[in-house]
């Protein structure tokens, strides 16, 4: 799982119907100080996460289908968690 | 999932039998801001986009499970056409 930070909301009316009733965002991956860390992509949300929010961000499958109970989900980032604060031991 | 504008057609004079009847498209990655990133890509499509449209594409073994054949050699597949994109 990654640290990520919520960047803007997806609005797409013709999807796959699997996807029907889901909120996308696009999300930009962080690295721990809190700046950018590769391309911004979309990720399914599913913890009422919003927007300029640090989140946790699934990157796998089979994971994102087991949360989605349907082993036909084409999905794959998902947001499982909403980070309230990162500490740091040295 | 990523994010992209579709900028062009691929037509493939042979392709494998379990990709029957798919379209391909060359889709150009976008960041936030809808700029695209000049990494375009070929990908199948599951859903009906047209050059111009913004989408969004699964990958990996996703990108298998829609498109018509079950067992299909895919690794990107558009899922989704993007209406718009809102802070």
């Amino acid at each position: 799982m990654k640290l990520a930070k919520v960047v803007k909301h997806v609005v797409a009316t013709q999807k796959h119907p699997l996807y029907k009733g889901l909120k996308t965002f696009m999300v930009k991956p962080l690295k721990l100080d809190g700046t950018p860390d590769g391309s911004t992509f979309v990720a399914i949300d599913r913890v009422q996460a919003g927007i300029g929010d640090t989140v946790l961000l699934l990157q796998e499958g089979s994971s994102a289908r087991c949360i989605m109970d349907n082993k036909k989900m084409p999905a794959r980032s998902m947001i499982v968690g909403i980070v309230d604060h990162v500490e740091i031991e040295e | 999932m990523i994010p992209g504008k579709v900028i062009g057609r691929v037509v493939p004079a042979h392709k494998v039998e379990s990709l029957k009847g798919v379209k391909f498209l060359i889709v150009d990655p976008i960041d936030e801001e809808k700029e695209p990133l000049g990494k375009p890509i070929v990908v199948c499509d599951a859903i009906g986009a047209n050059v111009g449209e913004y989408v969004f594409i699964a990958q990996g073994t996703e990108a298998t499970f829609p498109l018509p054949e079950a067992f299909n050699p895919s690794d990107m597949t558009i899922i989704a056409i993007i209406d718009e994109v809102t802070s």
